[in-house]
């Protein structure tokens, strides 16, 4: 079978991080610099950075449409973090949104400052029983949820794991564990799609 | 269990910031200009390193205030500076809740033999080096990101790239060596032994390296970056030019798109005149802020 072709967005932030977890799942990795690059790939990653950072350059350098086009088309989505704010429908306390793919609402930085950052074990059902180390930057939760969208992990009675059809997102970043698990539940989403 | 100020935690934000530009602040209203243009985070300090180098006597901390303001404008990462060895500073600035502490050659040294033990903070810190040597003995201290030094406020990127390249090819220089050399290579340059035996393995520095002091163009901003930095600090560069907004925005897609002249040459039309720059011939040895760090 021919390797699935996964883009990360590739303006700022943990770009790499994402790419070498997509290898170590023996799939390919592609880093996204411009909008034509997107119609080259199987599935997207909009990685962890600062929202604010990630989504101008994104405006500006026209990702925006294609982005919501491919998306519509059934491409496959995985935000982290940031990548969460992105493609988040509504931010708390009226902060402006970028794409708005995914029907939940964000609070951003809702954890606290860099003090507050912390690691914690979550429980997430769908990638098996052994605990994920969920490691929190910043991070923000989602608020509250659609009808379409499926909580897959919380903390504290925060949602900070959810999917909504091709959309994955995570408040917390995977890439920077040793832990590939998620990332291989978004290859098995890619290859269902 | 929830454990905070793990080394993954430290080194994690700065992974985040990768990429990107840090700016030089002094205030909440350039705080927002920053944040307007696209910054990854600010560093808030009381003058902008071009004024410091000007004005001589002593410079500190920046004024809790200011640094509680700036805080309260933005929702980007804000850093700020301590002098080296102040610890009592940074323990200030981590009860303020900024998100990383820059321990800068920038201020007047508090001590001249000791930097901050570092992992005594929840907070992480980011260091200055020249050299690759300076760098891990920072590591070892605890820093969770490091930044070339370059020569700070002279708009002169002559430093920042002596330092890049300094380290690339110390480390390259390791990866070349023989297990049973890398004591004597500890040794020469002066760092701990098992962070030369890391860098020996990996071929990279332990921790993201941004590039600093002199930079103040969109092109020397690319030029870092293709040199191998994971993001750039510009410090007296948009400040102290005649069009700050327009030069923070083209510095930061000059940064993304660092591998792009088409988009280097676009970004850099009509933006004003750039800072003032300084011939580091021209100042006195004993003026160099890169020398302060032990």
């Amino acid at each position: 079978m021919v390797k699935k072709n996964i883009g990360v967005l590739s303006l700022q932030g943990a770009v790499r991080e994402h790419i070498h977890m997509i290898e170590s799942c023996g799939t390919r990795g592609t880093p996204i610099k411009r909008p034509d690059e997107l119609f080259c790939i199987d599935a997207l990653i909009i990685p962890g950075g600062e929202s604010t950072t990630i989504g101008k350059l994104m405006l500006k350098y026209g990702f925006m449409d294609t982005i919501r086009q491919l998306c519509e088309e059934g491409m496959p989505v995985y935000g982290t973090c940031a990548g969460l704010i992105l493609l988040a429908k509504k931010i708390k306390d009226g902060d402006r949104t970028w794409l708005g793919l995914m029907d939940v609402e964000v609070r951003r930085n809702a954890f606290g400052r860099q003090r507050e950052s912390f690691e914690t074990n979550l429980d997430i059902p769908d990638i098996g029983k052994d605990p994920f180390a969920g490691v929190f930057i910043r991070a923000p939760w989602v608020e509250s949820i659609g009808k379409d969208v499926r909580v897959m992990s919380k903390f504290e009675d925060k949602i900070v794991m959810a999917c909504q059809g091709r959309i994955l997102v995570t408040a917390f970043h995977p890439e920077l564990t040793g832990d590939n698990r998620i990332h291989n539940y978004f290859i098995e989403m890619i290859k269902k799609s | 269990m929830v454990k905070k100020g793990t080394s993954r935690i430290k080194k994690g934000l700065a992974e985040m910031l990768k990429g990107g530009v840090i700016m030089d602040v002094t205030n909440a209203e350039q705080a927002k200009i920053a944040e307007v243009a696209g910054a990854v985070a600010v560093m808030a300090l009381e003058r902008v390193p071009a004024d410091i180098r000007a004005a001589g006597g002593v410079a500190r901390m920046a004024d809790p205030l200011v640094i509680e303001e700036i805080m309260n404008t933005v929702t980007i990462p804000v850093m700020a500076k301590v002098r080296i060895g102040h610890f009592v500073e940074a323990q200030v600035l981590e009860t303020l809740g900024v998100d990383y502490i820059d321990e800068s050659e920038v201020l007047t040294p508090a001590d001249e033999a000791n930097h901050i033990n570092k992992f005594n903070f929840t907070v992480p810190f980011i260091c200055g080096a020249t050299n690759l040597g300076e760098a891990l003995r920072r590591i070892g201290e605890g820093a969770a990101m490091m930044r070339t030094k370059g020569e700070a406020g002279t708009g002169n990127v002559v430093e920042a790239v002596r330092h890049m390249r300094t380290i690339i090819a110390e480390i390259s220089w390791l990866k070349g060596l023989r297990e049973d050399e890398l004591m004597a290579a500890a040794k020469k340059l002066q760092a701990p032994y098992e962070l030369i035996c890391e860098v020996a393995q990996t071929g990279k520095l332990p921790v993201v390296n941004f590039s600093a002091g002199g930079i103040a163009t969109p092109a020397d901003a690319s030029l870092m970056m293709q040199l191998g930095a994971d993001g750039v600090f510009v410090g007296s560069g948009i400040f102290k030019s005649k069009n700050p907004e327009a030069r923070a925005k083209a510095t930061v897609e000059a940064t993304t798109h660092f591998n792009d002249p088409q988009v280097i040459a676009k970004v850099s039309k009509g933006i004003g005149e750039a800072m003032e720059g300084l011939d580091i011939g021209e100042i006195e040895k004993n003026k160099l802020i890169q020398y302060r760090g032990w």
